[in-house]
């Protein structure tokens, strides 16, 4: 068809008014499903890292100026455990995140892996069923590792959790998005500043542990 | 052109990856595994189809110097749309799909069909052609991505194949995916001229 200025701007014109409603209309009709689906997985993601439990309290905190979700479930009014949704931005191929639960006394009842665009086949396994990672925290109380300043650590750093295989920038970021999550749970446990947590559950508290634990 | 032959042609003479060469980006970046090779095939097919289908009915009342952005128009809603539904109805194929589902607007072979067959055939064969390269596009992804996987990860559409850990990690690195696309290329051609 030949081009002229009233045809150009005349079909652009009705492409985008019909493009634009269609994706409007679409947009109408699954904006519902596309909630439920993301509500159906969160709380698929809590039940894998919390005991059973009939309602979830969520409460966002800031640490290292990022922010934390930390859900308390409760089973007829007794808290049964804490999940925190927590994340790091050390991954190797993007933002790490992950939902950790806790029983109230602190041990780790399970870690599910959110989102990672990890190296597939190296850093990807920190999803997998059974994992270095997950053996070296699981059922433990995090303040009975071998903390580094206060914080869990791979062995290469000192720490004593298993490093993924060739994978070592991946599992550092793990284990961050795991400490981001216990300073949060710490200060929504307590009801303290994540800051005095990190210092009252370890006695060598350095400078680092506490700037990264300033609220707000 | 006989109906069978336009599918044929896409998997085979006019094959979207080792003949054509278009959409080289998806096609490096999503193979690391059989799998998601295998995604961006079929969500690519999907678009494919339908704007082939819409290009080839609208194309007559489209002026030749807008045909372009009118193309990325319908192209782009397409892809918004089957991204919208997806997450909607399908959240687990969308979960491992979700991430390649946006790039698909830049995939140059939506647009390469759109000039070089919807444009210029009726709405039939165009639905026709966008079957047969989309094959052709899936079946070289889930081969890069199988050959990939096998050699780089030991195991195939995340089953291991108890060859061990200690496959060289290179072919599932970007290297390696520039490695097996060139021999696979060689071979593709080498075959297909008999």
């Amino acid at each position: 068809m030949k081009s002229s200025l009233l045809n150009m701007t005349a079909v652009l014109f009705g492409i985008t008014l019909v493009a634009s409603a269609g994706v409007g209309v679409v947009n109408m009709i699954t904006v519902e499903p596309i909630a439920a689906a993301e509500a159906a997985a969160k709380t698929e993601a809590l039940n894998k890292v919390l005991p059973a439990f009939d309602a979830t309290v969520s409460e966002v905190v800031t640490v290292d100026e990022m922010p934390v979700t930390v859900y308390t479930a409760t089973q007829s009014g007794q808290t049964v455990g804490y999940a925190v949704e927590t994340l790091s931005k050390q991954g190797f191929g993007g933002p790490v995140s992950l939902m950790v639960g806790f029983t109230p006394a602190g041990g780790v009842v399970n870690v599910n892996v959110l989102k990672q665009t990890e190296t597939p086949g190296l850093g990807t396994k920190m999803a997998d069923e059974d994992n270095s990672l997950i053996r070296s925290i699981k059922g433990q109380q995090l303040a009975q590792k071998k903390l580094v300043d206060g914080k869990l650590a791979v062995t290469k750093d000192g720490g004593d959790v298993d490093a993924l295989t060739a994978a070592t920038i991946s599992s550092r970021a793990y284990v961050d998005a795991i400490n981001r999550a216990w300073m949060a749970f710490r200060s929504v446990s307590t009801g303290e500043e994540p800051a005095d947590a990190a210092s009252g559950a370890t006695q060598v508290a350095e400078p680092e542990a506490q700037e990264g634990g300033q609220n707000e | 052109m006989n109906k069978l032959q336009i599918i044929l042609s896409g998997i085979v003479r006019n094959n979207p990856t080792f003949v054509l060469v278009l959409g080289m980006c998806p096609t490096l970046g999503t193979t690391t595994s059989a799998e998601n090779g295998m995604g961006m095939g079929l969500a690519t097919m999907a678009v494919l189809i339908m704007s082939n289908l819409v290009i080839s009915l609208v194309k007559n009342i489209i002026p030749d110097k807008v045909r372009i952005p009118a193309f990325i128009v319908i192209i782009a809603s397409f892809v918004t749309i089957i991204q919208m539904l997806m997450q909607a109805f399908v959240p687990a194929l969308y979960a491992s799909l979700g991430v390649f589902i946006p790039l698909i607007v830049v995939n140059c072979i939506i647009l390469g069909r759109a000039e070089a067959f919807a444009s210029k055939n009726n709405a039939f064969d165009s639905v026709l052609d966008g079957i047969g390269i989309g094959l052709g596009f899936t079946l070289s992804l889930t081969i890069i991505g199988a050959v990939r996987e096998i050699l780089g990860g030991g195991s195939i559409f995340g089953y291991p194949l108890g060859i061990g850990d200690y496959t060289p990690l290179i072919f599932v690195l970007a290297p390696g995916a520039f490695l097996v696309l060139g021999y696979l290329m060689v071979l593709f051609n080498k075959l297909a001229k008999k």
